[in-house]
């Protein structure tokens, strides 16, 4: 081992640089945020990429209000504070598939090479793109509110409770975007990551609270609906719109969140390490 | 030997630009590359040449840390490979086959982009992307994306964008496949500039041209081995003999001039397509005096003379069995079966 480490430091005398063991803090840190502006630069020459967190929300929040409302709550407008926090989180999660399935397409294109070839942080490539896909969470959390408070939605949190129950749903959709970003590395093709994400989504969003009190639903499947995290995020979205209040749910949303990327996000660089 | 040991102790005053000992890679029952050794020394140009599916990518991308090492050992600039991959990183510049610049991005922006997550200011990061775009004469296109870029004006950025930090160490990987000739020979120009400031260069060629116009030495690989080594003329005088290429004034004659120069030496001379023009193979370049003189007894004018060594499409051919020229159906290169790849 010391004879190795004389070794490079002779080629580091011999070059007039010093060659660094491994990326500190700081340069990961720099180097996902210059891969957020450049998913953020490719974003803005292709803007289809934001067709469903425009449409979604409007199209949803529309739809489920009126199909459901009525039947579940009596009313479209006693629906709505039930069903937007649902829609937020399930909106949030439709944005993270196509953060997996992005991620995908990009790793089959020369340029990984290259970012594979460089002394860079492997969580750089994994992570800039998810910040840059802040923007696309915030998008669509925001039109799902507006879409909501034009349909007559009235929230009881007022303007700080809409403002946390928003800002949780940005923080879920990023913590969330770490299953999908590690599906991304590891399945073959973008329709896979695609395939497998539907798959995910849909129990996930349908087998919560979001769109039906739990209340309604057999003991098996309720304690599913307990443990999963979704469940948490739209009770606590809930709770900050609706009352204000920050409530012990929205603590155990955090960590819930926290949880998720605790355990996708070392998955991730595990196999995206492996992949080159 | 004690297989942490450092394949050239500290003691030796520089360590080679590359040493590979015995390097392996397999995908699944494929040994896409079977043992070879590389050494390649500072400041030369060192070209890697075979056929298609040789091993050639393969080896690079493991010394690029790529692609980890299945058995074996290497060490660039003194340091290990396998064991220190991000410090390698820092010491070698890799040039793919595709171009690996990003296709949403401009010229300019890619430059940039490379320039910071390699650690340069923003301001240092803008001024070695203009000063690359203009060294790579790309100014002007250095604000159009990607895609309105031709073949030769990708591999030229390509080719900028690892140069950013100034690696001691290049790899281009097949740097002309696919270009025109024009594009090729400019893309050559380039890589002599490379070479007069200095720069150690590892290439692979499937091209003997190539090969022969830029390298200092070649290593011929095939089937995942290493079957020669040397500098070009080495690689060519290895073959052996020399050819006499004869062109005579009457093309009346070429029958008579051959059998005059068969019956001279034993052996018969080859036709070649164009009229009057024979190629005699010679034991030793000394014959072709020979030949002349007895041709001017015979009253056979020629037009032209020339003692050639063999091309280095011989040797190839004569190394591997089977020419060297690659198939344009078989573009695709096949050196790295990754199962990814395939949808």
């Amino acid at each position: 081992m010391t004879t190795s480490t004389l070794t490079h430091e002779l080629t580091e005398r011999e070059l007039g640089r010093t060659l660094a063991p491994r990326p500190t803090v700081g340069d990961a840190i720099t180097q996902t945020l210059a891969m957020a502006w450049r998913a953020l630069k490719k974003m803005r020459r292709n803007p289809e990429q934001f067709f469903d967190v425009v449409f979604q929300p409007l199209l949803f929040t529309a739809m489920f209000a009126y199909i459901f409302g009525g039947a579940i709550s009596g009313s479209v407008s006693d629906y709505l504070p039930i069903v937007i926090p649902g829609i937020l989180a399930q909106t949030a999660l439709t944005a993270c598939i196509a953060t997996g399935t992005q991620l995908r397409e990009d790793m089959d294109k020369g340029v990984f090479d290259r970012f594979k070839a460089m002394p860079i942080a492997r969580i750089a490539p994994l992570a800039g793109p998810m910040v840059a896909d802040l923007v696309r969470y915030a998008t669509a959390a925001t039109l799902t509110i507006l879409t909501g408070l034009a349909m007559g939605y009235r929230p009881d949190g007022g303007l700080t409770g809409v403002i946390g129950g928003w800002l949780l749903t940005v923080i879920a959709g990023w913590s969330m975007a770490w299953i999908f970003t590690w599906l991304g590395t590891i399945a073959r093709s973008a329709q896979a990551v695609q395939g497998i994400s539907m798959m995910v989504m849909f129990p996930l969003t349908f087998l919560s609270n979001a769109f039906v009190p739990a209340d309604t639903l057999p003991g098996w499947l309720q304690s599913f609906v307990d443990f999963n995290p979704v469940s948490h995020v739209v009770s606590a979205v809930s709770d900050l719109m609706n009352t204000g209040q920050v409530t012990s749910e929205v603590w155990i949303a955090l960590g819930m969140c926290a949880l998720v990327v605790a355990i996708f996000a070392p998955l991730s660089l595990r196999s995206y390490s492996r992949k080159m | 030997m004690n297989s942490s040991a450092p394949i050239h102790p500290a003691e030796r005053r520089t360590a080679p630009a590359v040493v590979a000992q015995g390097l392996v890679k397999t995908f699944g029952d494929f040994r896409a590359v079977s043992g070879i050794d590389l050494e390649v020394r500072r400041g030369e140009v060192f070209g890697v040449l075979g056929p298609n599916g040789a091993g050639k990518t393969t080896t690079l991308k493991m010394l690029a840390t790529l692609l980890p090492i299945d058995g074996g050992r290497a060490e660039i600039l003194g340091v290990d490979v396998a064991r220190e991959p991000h410090r390698i990183r820092q010491l070698v510049g890799v040039t793919g086959q595709y171009a690996s610049v990003d296709e949403n991005l401009t010229g300019r922006e890619n430059l940039w982009l490379f320039g910071r997550l390699q650690g340069l200011s923003r301001k240092r990061a803008r001024a070695t992307a203009e000063d690359l775009l203009g060294r790579f004469g790309l100014e002007e296109a250095g604000d159009k994306p990607i895609s309105q870029f031709s073949g030769g004006m990708r591999r030229r950025l390509d080719l900028a964008a690892s140069l950013i930090t100034q690696p001691p160490l290049i790899f281009l990987d097949e740097p002309t496949t696919g270009l025109d000739p024009r594009t090729r020979g400019q893309m050559w120009d380039t890589i002599r500039e490379l070479v007069a400031a200095g720069s150690t260069i590892l290439l692979t060629t499937q091209y003997l041209d190539e090969a022969d116009q830029l390298a200092d030495r070649i290593a011929v690989i095939d089937h995942g081995l290493k079957v020669a080594e040397g500098t070009p003329e080495q690689l060519k005088n290895s073959v052996g003999s020399s050819t006499l290429h004869l062109r005579l004034e009457d093309a009346e004659q070429t029958a008579r001039a051959a059998a005059l120069t068969a019956r001279l030496l034993g052996e018969v001379p080859v036709l070649t397509p164009e009229s009057g023009g024979l190629n005699v193979a010679l034991a030793d370049a000394n014959q072709a005096a020979d030949v002349l003189i007895a041709l001017r007894q015979a009253d056979l004018g020629i037009t032209s003379a020339a003692v050639r060594q063999p091309t280095l499409d011989e040797v190839f051919l004569t190394l591997t069995g089977h020419p060297g020229e690659p198939e344009a159906a078989d573009e695709s290169e096949a050196t790295t079966p990754q199962p990814e790849e395939v949808h």
